[in-house]
């Protein structure tokens, strides 16, 4: 890994470089909530000065830019009973994502590693992730964050450099060619003994603020253990089954698929949603059977999915601990108080 | 120079084939060629790929699906009813319980269909050669293990005894009652039962594990080291049918069991058909009972 420091103005330069000719999406201030507090999200940006880099964790994930909650698949012209199929995937440009915090950067890794992965890659997802260019950006932990106890803190490929703010400059790591060619272009130098130790002071000051935690040692045998367990029954009774969470997850990837014809009949849609493995009919089968009727039942799996069938499948937890989903919960659920439960046998 | 990024291809790269990403979509078009009516609620419809290269392409294994598309309406799994070397001149029983089956029930004979697949894994005939067989099925689980019955049809001198026990309710929801001869003439015996029998009805009545109870009785220790079970039903048939075989010391990763999810996707994408993290559709739909007593709620 390459690494060079920025002057506190470079960053500004990087950024108007890359926003000449291409589409950038960043965190911008979007609304306050109840208690005035800003709240963010990505959108699409021009000016530097919209762009919040110090931005607390947004309400929700980037993944509307390369998972949409809505995708058309197919579209078919119809003539009479024969039909035409046209498959499109939806990347007629390269993203640019100017101040991705780890965790966000940490998603899509895991993503990758089901959507371009598999004997089936798909196509719809890989078109967009592999033409999207991200600088990422250091964070302070909010109360809710528990991405240290997930691994998740760091971020270590997946992105094109990542900058550190500090305080009078940026320390920048350089991962890939597309962004060494583009610092190159802005006022830089190559760190000296000086900038590593306040980078690493900085770091260090970051791990201490932690305040949610996670143990994760041996989760996969204890939720194992653990399945029949009342505290499912407690958390499920409090659940409303909404899909809050899996909206507002920059992890989550379930869909479900329908199709649609137009009034005139000439043409018919083939669109994806994501779905929320928290509704009702999300494992029902034809002729009505429900493998998972009951709100325990759904949001077991959900815990499942996340932190036991994937860590079997790919040796590390599908959740990266952004909170998100205990910070938009309606009935107040949060990972590491469900875990902790779980973990302890008791509420 | 100029900033702005390359827009990379997305078939370079990790990628060795154009195809591997152009397989997530890629549909046959077939011609549903002509429609049998089996019961009151299931049809049989044999569908033919229409490109005849194609058709020949259409490899499949006994107990994998395909997913079947009327544009419009909707997609949805099924597992192919066929014999594998028909390739993609198929059949699939299909019983009519939601949308897109509803409007199959109503299409007429030419209607052009998208097909996706084969999916998912499959009996393993190869290493049943030598052994006997038992063919175990509940109500429309009969449909998918048509297959491998075909298979055994085809190659009827690799394989010792086979059996197959049929349960349904009651005699009018028996399918394929037209093959019944044809599976005996070729030393399959075949023990059908029902659980309410009517006025038609001179077979046996009673369930699956009723019949296995009397034919198990009839064989020795040899039969039961060298026998593989095939079940598919009702996911309640599962625990009673596997844990007799159990009893009988046939072991659990000699019987396979199909199950049944709703995939969206059948490429291990959508999750609907997860069990725990494991998908029905790229680690199943056919699995060891092993693998499912392993798996939360698998049945």
């Amino acid at each position: 890994m390459l690494f060079r420091v920025l002057h506190k103005d470079g960053l500004k330069r990087l950024f108007e470089l890359l926003v000449a000719d291409n589409t950038v999406i960043g965190p911008v201030e979007i609304g306050t909530d109840r208690h005035g507090q800003p709240i963010h999200g990505f959108a699409e940006v021009s000016e530097y000065e919209t762009v919040k880099l110090d931005y607390k964790t947004t309400k929700l994930p980037a993944k509307q830019f390369f998972l949409p909650y809505r995708e058309d698949l197919a579209t078919f012209r119809m003539a009479g009973k024969d039909w035409d199929k046209e498959v499109d995937y939806h990347s007629s440009r390269p993203y640019v994502f100017f101040g991705l915090h780890a965790c966000d950067i940490n998603a899509l890794n895991k993503l990758d590693k089901v959507l371009l992965g598999g004997p089936y890659p798909m196509p719809y997802y890989a078109a967009k992730r592999k033409n999207m260019f991200i600088v990422g950006i250091d964070c302070l932990p909010q109360p809710y964050c528990f991405c240290r106890s997930m691994g998740a803190d760091t971020a270590l490929h997946g992105f094109d450099m990542f900058v550190t703010d500090l305080g009078g400059s940026y320390f920048v790591e350089i991962l890939s060619d597309t962004a060494f060619n583009l610092i190159k272009q802005v006022e830089c130098r190559e760190p000296v003994e000086e900038d590593q130790v306040r980078y690493r002071q900085v770091v260090a000051d970051k791990n201490k603020q932690f305040t949610a935690h996670v143990d994760t040692t041996d989760l996969t045998k204890i939720l194992d253990m653990e399945f029949q367990s009342d505290v499912w029954k407690y958390w499920g009774d409090k659940c409303l089954s909404c899909g809050t969470c899996a909206n507002v997850c920059p992890t989550c990837y379930c869909y479900s698929v329908h199709e649609q014809v137009a009034v005139d009949l000439s043409r018919a849609t083939k669109t994806k949603m994501l779905y929320s493995c928290n509704f009702i009919d999300f494992a029902e089968v034809a002729g009505g059977h429900n493998f998972r009727p009951e709100r325990h039942g759904r949001l077991k799996y959900r815990y499942y999915h996340k932190h036991r069938g994937f860590v079997e499948a790919y040796e590390e937890s599908l959740c990266v601990g952004c909170g998100r989903c205990g910070e938009s919960c309606l009935a107040e659920i949060t990972v590491p108080e469900v875990i902790s439960s779980v973990r302890g046998g008791t509420i | 120079m100029g900033n702005k990024l390359a827009f990379a291809p997305i078939d370079n790269g990790q990628y060795h084939r154009r195809t591997d990403l152009a397989a997530f979509e890629h549909t046959y078009k077939a011609e549903i060629t002509s429609i049998h009516r089996l019961t009151e609620h299931e049809n049989l419809y044999r569908i033919q790929i229409i490109d005849p290269a194609e058709r020949e392409q259409f490899v499949f294994l006994p107990g994998q699906f395909l997913m079947l598309e009327i544009p419009g309406i909707g997609e949805a799994p099924f597992s192919i009813s066929s014999s594998p070397s028909r390739k993609g001149d198929i059949e699939l029983c299909i019983r009519r319980v939601g949308s897109l089956t509803d409007f199959l029930a109503k299409v007429e004979r030419g209607t052009h269909v998208g097909l996706r697949g084969p999916f998912g894994t499959s009996f393993p005939m190869d290493k049943m050669y030598g052994q006997n067989i038992l063919l175990i099925a509940g109500g429309l689980g009969l449909a998918p293990l048509r297959a491998p019955i075909a298979y055994v049809q085809e190659n009827r001198s690799r394989f010792e005894a086979v059996d197959i026990i049929y349960g349904t309710k009651d005699p009018s929801q028996l399918l394929f009652t037209y093959q019944y001869d044809m599976w005996q003439a070729d030393d399959i015996k075949l023990h059908v039962t029902v659980d309410n029998a009517d006025s038609s009805w001179s077979g046996r009545t009673g369930l699956v594990t009723k019949i296995l109870d009397e034919l198990f009785a009839g064989r020795d220790e040899a039969y039961f080291q060298n026998t593989y079970a095939v079940v598919c039903g009702p996911p309640v048939m599962f625990k009673f049918v596997c844990n007799l075989l159990n009893q009988r010391d046939i072991p659990m990763q000699k019987m396979f069991v199909s199950l049944e999810r709703r995939m969206h996707c059948g490429m291990g994408k959508c999750c609907r058909c997860n069990v725990g993290s494991t998908y029905t559709c790229l680690s199943g739909p056919v699995f060891d009972y092993w693998t499912v007593m392993n798996l939360k709620e698998a049945i």
